[in-house]
């Protein structure tokens, strides 16, 4: 009996995925745990394994396809001592239907899918209205009556978000829309206009638009290479839009000295038998793990009816890595000792480069550090990463100037920047965390008690 | 003394009660129920559950009755109304005694007296159990859910007196098989009696006051309803009011007007369904903020009383009365208490409704009527039982399945049925109306062949000028 290789789902959140390539070719045999092709999920890229023994007795999904449905078959195993040109012919005519619902390599590259045909029954004015796309490719899920009534309305599904089970779009969330004027698509008649550069600014702050990748502009800049968007990217891109554009950030810097922290840190990683290597960073997180559980208020997430106040720090750390970031986490970080979370991150971030990631290891988190300060950057400000209430930008150490008792001094001096959510945390709020994280780090002997 | 310290406590067991419960529990509350009377409330013990008891056996005998149309045999049926009676109570009791295990299960902690609130503050609600006039305890509740239901209404003159008027209790255990009937009332309590008594043989006369007999459903579906009933033999009244009651030794004469003109009907028996009042006496609500307006607590959509940490659902705060409003209305209270994410207050659109006369009723959400008042601009779709095949076969070729949809959206703004088995068939457009299907899908729904249920799908057609069949 033919076996039916399924698209898998490598995360809880997956729903579709890339199938970068198969590393393995028709007629090729394969046993349990052999890397078959590689997936490329909204996170990263992963390989998939055999769970089944035999020949691939036919690929059904090329490499390098789009927006492959999980559970759909990619491709036919033949069990030992089966015929693998029955198994493949077998297979191949149940799943015709299947086929469709992956997008072609290269349709997918160039347009945007086509409207669908009108199923039979559909009222004919929705057919000829073009398809409710945002351009984006994921799948936004919404009732029949939310997608009739925000076409009818002009309003944007991918605008919106929705209050019904599992985040789906429903009536009552279009009638919010109505109400509060937000979601309006941006007309149509505006797309002509963008092709002047002139009247593409005048419109530019209407949405969080995004130029096409065939808009005449671009024939009037230098030469360029077109490098199409990964998983990754759009993950990036959707995510850090909304949460620019929907969350009020508000930021609160400090500098913080930290040569009482560099002399601990000496000690700590000179003392005889040490098997580990603190960073500055580690004792960063450290001390805003510490720092927020003393300061609860700040470990929190704003939703849609309460403040979610979370009983542990799970601290997600910004690891650049090829082609974007990743934030691996790690977990109930405030109970956690210095060389512990100093060997975790350093593990995290080594997986993170290598792609090697689990889904486990790098979704949820409560809180992010990103530390830029190994550039040299003095100071910056983050992207909060919803649905997280807050963001650390930490800059470089450095001797700087400082005035104490009222002479001039020196100190190694770390410039902290917290971006925070302002729906759910205050100004002052916000200032007890940054007053904690700054007593902690200033005085680390501290972070032992 | 066992631990009288709960997180919620709960004031009646009826449906929206022991749901409130068990789901309470089921979130890791410790909950207790105070019950004066039985488990499982009116519904299981004096309403839904053994009206239906009743009004299948009702059914069976007209069954019986009409034996020769199906081929078959039945000379001279005849009923023994003590032993029909007798069923209807064993169903009511078996039901009764699993709700019993039910909150068993759950580690609901069940006290058997009246429950009342007797001050304390938020976070910490006093509530009072006695029984026969004694105390029995006091228990504190972080949250206290109000659930006391609601009884039949008594108009001036038209008391019941439990012998010659009746309300739906003493209806529930006849001791007598009326020769002659007058029901006040026509809304589902009322026609479901007169259904039943008149299929058992009484000649039964229904008073409405409103202007046509189940004035909450489509005008259509009333009028259907209305000759259908006067096929049986029923007698209907509507837009009359009964004046006055002439109770005499072991009949009543009823003094009818209509439109103007007076008329006498003695009958056996009256039964007063003349709507029902929420049970706001003695619960406590003296000196709390909670405010009642016509016998029904007030509360916010989240089932809030104005009085924090008290809350009120089921009968108690108001129309529609049915069992299945209430339960959701306690699961919701539960789980907004709890803080779950995602719960959404109770869509009262969304609520189906049944009444099991003969025919059947059912329907959810807007009539036609409303549906125009309220500014849609409707498409309304229509399908008969006599182009039904499945309804041919059973006998049963008299039924309407009528759609109301928005113009506009295609939303469902209302779906409403009579005939054989719509009260099992209604569910079918609540999980349309839920998921907030439009016409289309509908349209593109399988609906099994041969089935009843492929009148909901000729109808939502026919709105469309699509219906096969017709």
């Amino acid at each position: 009996m033919a076996i039916k290789i399924l698209m898998p789902a490598l995360s809880p959140t997956m729903t579709e995925g890339t199938l970068s390539k198969w590393l393995l070719k028709e007629g090729d045999s394969v046993t349990s745990g052999d890397v078959m092709a590689e997936i490329e999920t909204d996170k990263a890229t992963m390989e998939f394994e055999a769970v089944d023994e035999g020949i691939i007795a036919k690929i059904l999904i090329e490499g390098g396809t789009e927006g492959v449905a999980v559970n759909t078959p990619i491709a036919i195993l033949a069990e030992e001592g089966e015929d693998v040109a029955k198994a493949a012919a077998s297979a191949g005519e149940s799943d015709a239907s299947a086929a469709p619902a992956a997008k072609e390599p290269e349709a997918a590259k160039s347009e945007p899918a086509a409207p669908k045909p009108a199923a039979p029954g559909q009222p004919s004015a929705a057919a000829e209205k073009p398809a409710q796309s945002s351009g984006s490719g994921d799948r936004i899920f919404a009732s029949p009556l939310a997608r009739r009534m925000a076409e009818n309305e002009g309003l944007d599904l991918a605008k919106l978000s929705g209050s019904g089970p599992h985040g789906r779009i429903v009536k009552r969330d279009i009638e919010e829309a109505l109400s509060s004027g937000t979601g309006k698509a941006s007309a149509p008649s505006e797309a002509p206009k963008a092709a002047a550069p002139a009247a593409a600014k005048a419109s530019a702050p209407a949405a969080a638009s995004v130029p096409s990748v065939d808009d005449p502009i671009f024939k009037m800049l230098p030469e360029s290479e077109s490098i199409p968007h990964t998983g990754m990217r759009k993950t990036i891109a959707k995510r850090l839009t909304e949460s620019a554009r929907d969350i009020p950030h508000f930021t609160l810097q400090v500098d913080v000295e930290i040569d009482k922290l560099l002399a601990m840190r000496k000690q700590l990683n000179e003392r005889d038998g040490a098997d580990y290597k603190i960073s500055v960073n580690d004792f960063v997180i450290k001390a805003t793990a510490l720092a927020l559980t003393r300061v609860p208020d700040c470990n929190v997430a704003y939703t849609d009816s309460a403040i979610l106040k979370f009983k542990k720090v799970d601290m997600a750390m910004a690891v650049a890595i090829d082609g974007g970031l990743i934030t691996p986490i790690i977990k109930d970080c405030a109970s956690k000792g210095l060389a512990t979370i100093s060997k975790e991150a350093k593990t995290l971030a080594g997986k993170a480069r290598d792609g090697k990631l689990t889904p486990e290891e790098y979704q949820g988190g409560t809180f992010t550090i990103s530390n830029l300060g190994m550039f040299g950057v003095k100071s910056f400000t983050s992207i909060i990463n919803p649905p997280q209430g807050g963001i650390l930008s930490v800059g470089a150490g450095e001797q700087r100037a400082v005035v104490k008792d009222g002479a001039l001094g020196m100190a190694t001096v770390m410039s902290l920047s917290l971006a925070v959510d302002h729906r759910c945390i205050d100004g002052a709020t916000g200032a007890a965390l940054v007053k904690e994280l700054k007593a902690l780090i200033e005085d680390p002997i501290a972070l032992m008690l | 003394m066992a631990d009288t310290n709960f997180d919620v406590v709960i004031v009646g067991g009826g449906p929206g009660g022991y749901v409130a419960a068990i789901r309470a529990a089921q979130l890791g509350m410790k909950t207790a129920v105070v019950e004066a009377a039985h488990l499982g409330g009116i519904c299981l013990n004096w309403g839904c559950i053994p009206t239906k008891a009743l009004l299948r056996s009702a059914e069976i005998y007209h069954y019986m009755q009409k034996a020769k149309d199906y081929g078959l045999s039945c000379d001279n049926p005849s009923f023994d109304l003590d032993a029909v009676v007798k069923r209807s109570r064993g169903v009511s009791k078996q039901l009764n005694q699993g709700v019993g295990h039910l909150l068993k299960k759950n580690k609901v902690t069940v006290i058997n007296g009246w429950g009342k609130l007797a001050g304390g503050s938020k976070g910490a609600r006093k509530v009072a159990v006695t029984k026969d006039g004694k105390p029995v305890t006091e228990l504190t509740g972080k949250h206290v859910i109000l659930a006391t239901g609601a009884r039949a209404r008594e108009l001036p003159g038209l008391e019941a007196d439990h012998k010659l008027v009746w309300t739906y209790r003493d209806a529930l255990v006849p001791n007598t098989m009326p020769k002659k009937l007058l029901v006040i009332g026509s809304g589902a309590i009322g026609i479901e009696f007169a259904s039943f008594f008149n299929t058992l043989g009484a000649e039964t006369t229904v008073v409405e006051v409103m202007e046509r007999v189940l004035p909450v459903e489509d005008a259509e579906i009333s009028a259907f309803a209305k000759k259908a009933f006067e096929k049986q033999g029923m007698k209907i009244l509507a837009g009359a009011s009964v004046k006055e009651l002439k109770r005499g030794k072991d009949t009543v004469t009823c003094v009818v007007e209509q439109k103007g003109k007076t008329q006498e009907i003695t009958v056996d028996r009256v039964i007063s369904a003349v709507g029902i009042v929420g049970n706001v006496e003695d619960i406590g609500l003296e000196g709390t903020k909670i405010k009642v307006d016509r016998t029904h607590v007030q509360t916010n959509e989240w089932s809030e009383t104005d009085e924090p940490g008290v809350y009120a659902i089921g009968d108690l705060t108001g129309p529609p009365w049915l069992a299945h409003k209430a339960e959701h209305e306690g699961v919701i209270c539960i789980e907004k208490i709890a803080g779950l994410k995602g719960v959404h207050p109770l869509a009262v659109e969304r609520i189906p409704g049944c009444t099991y006369c003969h025919p059947q009723v059912a329907s959810i959400g807007l009539t036609e009527e409303k549906a125009k008042a309220a500014g849609h601009d409707v498409k309304v779709g229509r399908f008969s039982f006599i182009g039904n095949g499945k309804a041919i076969a059973l006998g049963e070729p008299e039924g309407l399945v009528k759609t109301v949809f928005d113009a506009k959206t295609g939303e469902l703004l209302g779906a409403h049925m009579i005939g054989a088995e719509v009260t099992e068939l209604i569910q079918g457009y609540s999980i349309a109306k839920a998921l907030e299907t439009t016409e289309e899908d509908l349209m593109h729904t399988v609906f099994p062949h041969p089935t009843l249920s492929e009148m909901m799908h000729e109808s939502v057609l026919d709105a469309f000028g699509k219906v096969i069949h017709m």
